[in-house]
């Protein structure tokens, strides 16, 4: 059995890259996510790979845009504010067909916000990373074990589907530690970078790395192109984690720390004989419509809980598609919602059900 | 009978966008009979910037990447940390070098970035239809200075060659125009010694161009290097700036 | 006998490789027009060009070819 170590979600991230073969990073100094850079700068001098500390994360970004371009695996990582920065950046990855991993250990806002724990970046991850048609692929862990798993499976997606690819994890889950155990993962069929701008060593073409395009049926055809690649994307990689959920009338969706208190209510919910479940979203993007569409032939009442004023709550209903009633649970600014506040709105709609 | 003078390898069939008389087109060329009296068009990946010299990725043959406004020396960056074998150049104006990218300008100079920087001043924003640029002169005209640049308004010109010379990551800093034959092999020799710098790991190396704008100054092309000569050259001399290989350090006009 | 061949397509006209040449042996076809709608540089004493590329050095679109 491989070995189990105790890991700040943090430093998973950032061994789990350092396994994933990446071996450059760029970032700017930000909490909450400040154990990923450091554990960053303490490795890579020693293993032959980059860790930079960037003037910004402007720079930061167009760092990774530039070793992406080089056919590198590549990380960086902030928290809330310094995404907004990095969107510039994401909207030209996404644009000129480069994988990169960017994690997101949100915090509070808008502004500066604060430093507490938040899922309040919901709607730029999965919306509007950056200006244009474009979408990054969204994953949500929800453990330290999952931090870990699904920086490697990241990676992977990034290079398989050429598309930025966020981690969008949350302060509670950069902060906190737990065991780790590295697993045998099923090996993807990556296709060998021949786009990449490394030099053409008078073998071939020259590469061109670019999402400038002045024809505007040549850019039509080149996002659509893109788009064709999101719809299987949708397709193959949606995910999602059903507990409770053979019986179910009331669904809870939540993903990320949220997702750790929605099962605590659940489980005293059931103590009280209330049929309650949860769908976990594990890619945000895809967002798993399909488990919820599943869902909603036989529950009777979706609840999405949140530490935000509400943002995935829309995907849920758009998935729900009115064929059932969607209410939302959320806190706030940094404030985690405790499972007696989620248990206490279960035996609500519970209430009302009867 | 031979050929004494044609396009280099290095640079592509594609015809120059560039308006009649523009000089990118004559620094375009320097930089590509640099790499290939070099021979390292093969190992070569430039960065373009945004501005006129967006297309550049369409006018070099080596590898190319289109770089976000501004962000050339951070994406120079990531390549050269990269692939630090291969060598890597930024092609830049001044609204991307010294406006929008300052900071990455500053940074990646400050690092000591082992790439090469070529800079292009020509006083003014060329693509978006000649609005001011960091480094209009005080009393020039543009679209966003009708009346004049007023410093007290809009500010000072940025001197980036003597603000750059200051840092110690900063290999070589030169400025240089191509108002003459003899300035264009002056600038050639200064291209050669930033990609021979690089080469040796040195660290960054910038070569300024002083150019001209003919289209939004309003002016011939030969019109427009004559006010070149006569305003931008005694607000910008000419000169070496910085050169860690030189005895003494620098020399300017 | 030294001599420089213009590509006229690629020519602007910008006159820059005129200034250029110490012989003064470049002018502009006034009667003709290329595709892009520029007069194109021609060599207007060929016996006197002593191929020294200045004219070529100055231009921006490398539309001249000099051979000697």
């Amino acid at each position: 059995m491989a070995e189990r170590v105790l890991m700040k979600g943090n430093e998973a991230l950032g061994e789990a890259a350092l396994q994933a073969g990446c071996r450059h990073f760029f970032g700017y100094p930000i909490t909450p996510q400040t154990e990923l850079a450091a554990y960053m700068a303490k490795r890579m001098p020693k293993i032959g790979g980059t860790y930079l500390q960037a003037e910004s994360e402007v720079a930061a970004i167009n760092m990774v845009l530039g070793a992406s371009s080089a056919g590198k695996r590549v990380l960086t990582s902030s928290s809330s504010p310094g995404i907004s920065l990095k969107t510039e950046g994401i909207s030209y990855i996404a644009g000129s067909d480069l994988p990169a991993v960017i994690v997101n250990v949100q915090r509070g806002g808008p502004g500066l916000g604060g430093i507490q724990p938040s899922q309040a970046d919901y709607w730029q991850a999965t919306k509007a990373t950056g200006h244009g048609d474009f979408q990054c692929i969204v994953l949500a862990p929800s453990t330290v074990q999952e931090m870990f798993d699904l920086m490697m499976d990241a990676f992977d997606l990034a290079d398989l589907y050429r598309t930025p690819t966020m981690i969008l994890a949350d302060g509670a889950l950069g902060q906190m530690m737990e065991p780790v155990e590295v697993k045998e993962r099923p090996k993807r069929d990556i296709p060998e970078k021949t786009w990449a701008a490394n030099g053409h060593q008078g073998k071939r073409k020259h590469n061109v790395i670019n999402s400038l395009y002045m024809s505007p049926y040549d850019l039509e055809r080149l996002i659509k192109e893109r788009f064709a690649r999101y719809d299987v994307i949708k397709e193959k990689e949606q995910r999602a984690e059903l507990y409770n959920m053979e019986d179910a009338d009331i669904v809870i969706v939540a993903y990320g720390a949220t997702s750790r208190v929605a099962k605590s209510a659940v489980k005293e919910a059931r103590a009280k004989g209330i049929k309650a479940g949860i769908i976990r979203p594990i890619t945000l993007w895809p967002f798993p419509n399909d488990a919820i569409q599943q869902a909603a032939k036989t529950a009777k009442h979706f609840l999405a809980v949140e530490m935000s004023m509400g943002q995935m709550v829309d995907d849920v209903r758009l998935a729900v598609n009115g064929v059932k009633p969607v209410s939302f649970l959320g806190r706030t600014g940094g404030v985690i919602p405790t499972p007696a506040e989620v248990l206490h709105e279960i035996e609500t709609i519970a209430g009302g059900l009867k | 009978m031979a050929i004494v003078f044609e396009k280099p390898h290095a640079l592509s069939d594609v015809p120059l966008h560039y308006c009649p008389g523009c000089t990118h087109g004559i620094v375009h060329r320097l930089v590509a009979e640099v790499i290939d009296e070099l021979g390292i068009e093969g190992k070569t990946v430039g960065i373009a910037p945004v501005g006129c010299s967006v297309f550049a990725y369409n006018y070099f043959n080596c590898d190319m990447i289109e770089a976000p406004h501004g962000r050339a020396p951070a994406v120079a960056t990531g390549v050269k940390r990269a692939l630090p074998e291969n060598v890597v150049f930024t092609y830049q104006g001044d609204g991307d070098l010294a406006a929008i990218g300052t900071a990455e300008t500053v940074h990646a100079a400050t690092r000591g970035e082992n790439i090469t920087v070529i800079f292009i001043n020509n006083c003014i924003y060329g693509m978006t239809g000649g609005q001011m640029a960091p480094t209009s002169l005080p009393g020039q005209v543009t679209q966003t200075t009708p009346y004049g640049r007023d410093v007290k308004t809009a500010g000072n010109p940025i001197r980036v060659c003597e603000m750059l010379s200051t840092l110690d990551g900063v290999a070589l800093a030169q400025r240089v125009t191509v108002d003459c034959v003899k300035n264009v092999n002056i600038a050639k020799k200064a291209i050669r010694k930033a990609f021979e710098n690089q080469i040796e790991g040195r660290g960054y190396s910038i070569v300024e161009v002083l150019s001209t704008c003919p289209t939004n100054w309003g002016m011939t092309p030969n019109e427009a290097l004559q006010w070149l000569r006569d305003n931008m050259i005694p607000y910008y001399p000419l000169g070496v700036y910085k050169d860690v290989t030189a005895e003494g350090g620098s020399h300017h006009e | 006998m030294p001599r420089i061949i213009v590509n006229t397509e690629v020519c602007k006209g910008c006159e820059l490789c005129a200034a250029a040449c110490p012989r003064n042996l470049i002018g502009y076809e006034k009667e003709k027009i290329n595709s892009k709608g520029y007069h194109p540089a021609v060599l207007l004493d060929e016996e006197k060009c002593i191929g020294c590329a200045m004219c070529a050095t100055m231009c921006p679109d490398c539309a001249i070819i000099v051979e000697r």
